[in-house]
């Protein structure tokens, strides 16, 4: 099988994509019975809600091979927390900072809003994510 | 290495997963996994004899975690925990991984690509599911009391029903009379009943019903608590208002729709004659003999179904069929034949949809003269000023070879669809997420029809999508049972999924008190604490901590890294 994040043309960025377990997953889910494509390299862990993600796992992702990470964030529709919005933008910049730190590109982490029947804006944006990704070329540059 | 022992099987789903991935391949790449003593392919999964082979796994192998690599979890999560319980398995211990909605059916055009990222799915299930703890469920003691919010037919029906199992009903209804829309109807189809007598009826069995209190001008204005112990605040208007505050253990909401009210000038609507069909229904309830309009003995009717109802175009369009129209003109016409036997009418359809037993509705208007001609969706019917101050519809019927007919009318009555309530304060109070069309939303069209993301709060009847009164009176009763059967057993089981703070990374700083809306967060002088009750297991307390010292369970740091790490392991 190809190596996804080898270099040059053929290079495939690899995605961690973040969802959340009644919003943003059932809209990826959808994405999914629409039969609508995105690349496989877009993976997806499902979480209860955005604002728990710790920014050191963004770091780690990226650190260990992940080229991009994706937060499908719920928006405004997020049953746990009014201020959710605030907080997952807040983890971000968190985030984006200790990347940079690091050396890595601030825009290899993106948050968007994906509802729970958001299956064409999710494919739309990800396939968008995945050519910036693409653009940038690896994360990790042995 | 690893010392546990985890099973692990991976759905054809019939050929849905099969088809574009392929499994045998996933087996073997992760049969070896750290932990996994068990791997093996399944036709499906779900299936009963797929479920007891997994059982006795369990039993026979000792088997200490379970990952199903299939479908979402959001159908299939509830049946294999129960597999789990049924062999011994603590619950939570076991894994869904999503093979099919997000692997194989959204990469039918990359098999191998499709493949790969299986591997890695089920390889970052597996280290999960290494590092998983038994929890038992958090038991909570619920309320044997319901809030119905809406005193429509299908509100009046779910507080009488919900009372006959012993339960306590406050049945609270915003305008100053129960009984929503039924109430302002006459003659009903399919036989003719009346619907104000049919809601003095059921309020005579709510008045008799001590469990049951309704009040009336009065709405919801606060929410607190969970499934089984909600704490709600209601504000009543009228003559005495107030506001009361009352402990409920589940939430029925049934509040309706609104009628779908046309454009000015759509269809002619805004001129002399031309009516939505509940304008016409009140007209007609309202004659005893023959039908008049302004003084006018009316002879021409022109119906024109689907306003407002399976639109195509425009700022957000209304697409689905409001489902109670065609029968209900179709009735209304049977009604018109009576008073006015002489009328002629003419319905105007894109197509016939009185479903079921009304079909037989639809035969007796036809025998009784009434004439159906179907128009295309692109050619919509014209509705202009005739002669003799009459009106006249222009249609192309497309039964007789695409004529175009110029009917006069003295009447025209636009068949309006159904539109869901505005109701942004309550959607907002209880979190409800609405469909794309804008109704309430349950979780499951087939399975779950009247349950919501909100545990413990049930809708029915037209708030949850466009029904006639029988079908908003059955989904009623569903929400009594599935209400019912959380609030007889006496408790809740909820998810022990919650933040956890491990007390040696924990230097008492305080940074996370103020996180908690739910105030789950408690501090005395030893320790910070997460309460169990009140923690609704969202996380967002984990990032805040600085020292790392709170973690959600199920999703802790160690669990989320080495996903991390199994989702990148070579292939
Ligand atoms: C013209 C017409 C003719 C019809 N004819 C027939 C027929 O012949 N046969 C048939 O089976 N069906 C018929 N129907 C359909 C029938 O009216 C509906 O199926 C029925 O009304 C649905 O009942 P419901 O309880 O869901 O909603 P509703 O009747 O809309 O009742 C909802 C109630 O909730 C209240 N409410 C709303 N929001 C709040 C809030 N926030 N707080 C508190 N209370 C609130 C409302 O005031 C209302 O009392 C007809 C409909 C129309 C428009």
């Amino acid at each position: 099988m190809t190596n996804v994040t080898s270099e040059g043309k053929d290079f495939n960025p690899k995605i961690l994509a973040f969802s959340t377990n009644n919003i943003s997953d059932p809209g990826i889910d959808l994405a999914g019975s629409s039969h609508l494509h995105y690349p496989p390299g877009v993976m997806v862990m499902s979480m209860p809600c955005t604002s728990g993600i710790k920014p050191e796992w963004v770091l780690y992702a990226v650190e260990k091979g992940f080229d991009g990470v994706f937060i499908a964030a719920d928006g405004e529709e997020c049953a746990y927390l009014p201020d959710c919005a605030e907080r997952t933008t807040h983890m971000i910049k968190r985030a984006q900072a200790m990347l940079q730190q690091k050396g890595y590109d601030p825009q290899r982490l993106r948050m968007s809003a994906i509802c729970s029947v958001c299956a064409g804006p999710f494919t739309s944006q990800i396939k968008e994510f995945h050519q910036t990704l693409k653009n940038l070329g690896p994360a990790r540059k042995e | 290495m690893s010392d546990r022992r985890i099973g692990v099987y991976i759905c054809h789903c019939g050929g849905n997963i099969s088809d574009y991935v392929n499994v045998e391949t996933v087996r073997q790449a992760v049969a070896n996994e750290p932990g996994v003593v068990v791997a093996k392919t399944a036709m499906f999964s779900c299936s009963d004899a797929t479920q007891q082979e997994m059982i006795q796994d369990i039993r026979e192998q000792n088997l200490d975690g379970l990952v199903v690599a299939s479908c979402s979890p959001k159908l299939h999560l509830p049946t294999f925990r129960e597999v789990a319980r049924r062999a011994g398995l603590n619950p939570y211990r076991y894994t869904q991984v999503n093979i099919r909605e997000q692997c194989s059916w959204t990469h039918t055009n990359d098999h191998a690509g499709a493949t790969e990222k299986a591997v890695r799915l089920v390889r970052a299930g597996i280290a999960r599911t290494n590092l998983t703890d038994p929890l038992q469920p958090i038991v909570i003691d619920t309320v044997p009391a319901v809030l119905v919010v809406g005193a429509g037919i299908a509100g009046l029906r779910a507080a009488v029903g919900l009372a006959d199992l012993g339960l306590s009903v406050y049945l609270v209804e915003k305008s100053p009379n129960p009984g929503g829309r039924v109430g302002g109807l006459g003659a009903m189809y399919p036989h003719g009943k009346n619907g104000r007598q049919l809601i003095d009826r059921l309020v005579g069995e709510v008045r008799k019903r001590e469990l049951v209190t309704l009040f009336t001008n009065a709405e919801m204005v606060a929410k607190s608590g969970t499934i089984g112990s909600f704490n709600v605040k209601i504000r009543v208007g009228g003559k005495a208002p107030g506001e009361i505050s009352v402990d409920v253990g589940a939430i029925v909401v049934a509040t309706g729709f609104d009628n779908y009210q046309p454009a000015a000038g759509e269809y002619g609507y805004g001129m002399d004659g031309v009516i939505t069909l509940p304008e016409f229904k009140k007209l007609l309830d309202g004659t005893a003999g023959e039908l008049e309009y302004n003084g006018r003995q009316v002879k021409d009717i022109v119906y024109i179904y689907c306003v407002g109802s399976r639109q195509q175009g425009g700022e957000n369009p209304n697409k689905y069929c409001s489902r109670y129209c065609c029968n209900a003109a179709v009735h209304a016409s049977l009604q018109v034949s009576e008073k006015s036997p002489r009328a002629h009418q003419f319905h105007l359809y894109r197509d016939v949809r009185t479903y079921g037993k009304y079909e037989l509705m639809y035969n007796e208007a036809r025998e009784k003269g009434a004439v159906f001609c179907a128009f295309g969706r692109d050619e919509p019917p014209g509705v202009a000023s005739g002669p003799d101050g009459k009106l006249v519809v222009t249609v192309r019927d497309l039964l007789t070879y695409g004529e175009e007919l110029a009917i006069p009318a003295d009447l025209v009555v636009l068949v309006t669809g159904m539109v869901p309530a505005a109701n942004s304060g309550l959607t907002e109070l209880l979190k409800l997420p609405l469909g794309q069309d804008r109704f309430f939303n349950e979780i499951h069209p087939k399975l779950r029809p009247v349950e919501t993301m909100v545990d413990g709060v049930f809708i029915c009847g037209t708030c949850q999508g466009p029904k006639n009164s029988s079908e908003s009176v059955a989904s009623a009763l569903a929400a009594v049972s599935q209400g019912a059967s959380i609030l007889k057993k006496g408790y809740v089981e909820l998810e022990p999924l919650i933040a956890e703070v491990d007390p040696q990374a924990c230097d008492l700083c305080g940074d996370c008190l103020n996180t908690c809306p739910y105030s789950a967060i408690e501090q005395d002088t030893a320790a910070i604490r997460i309460n169990s009750a009140q923690c609704k297991g969202c996380g967002g307390c984990a990032p805040v901590c600085p020292k790392g010292a709170i973690n959600l369970k199920g999703y802790t740091d160690s669990q989320v890294k080495s996903m991390i790490d199994a989702l990148l392991k070579e292939i």
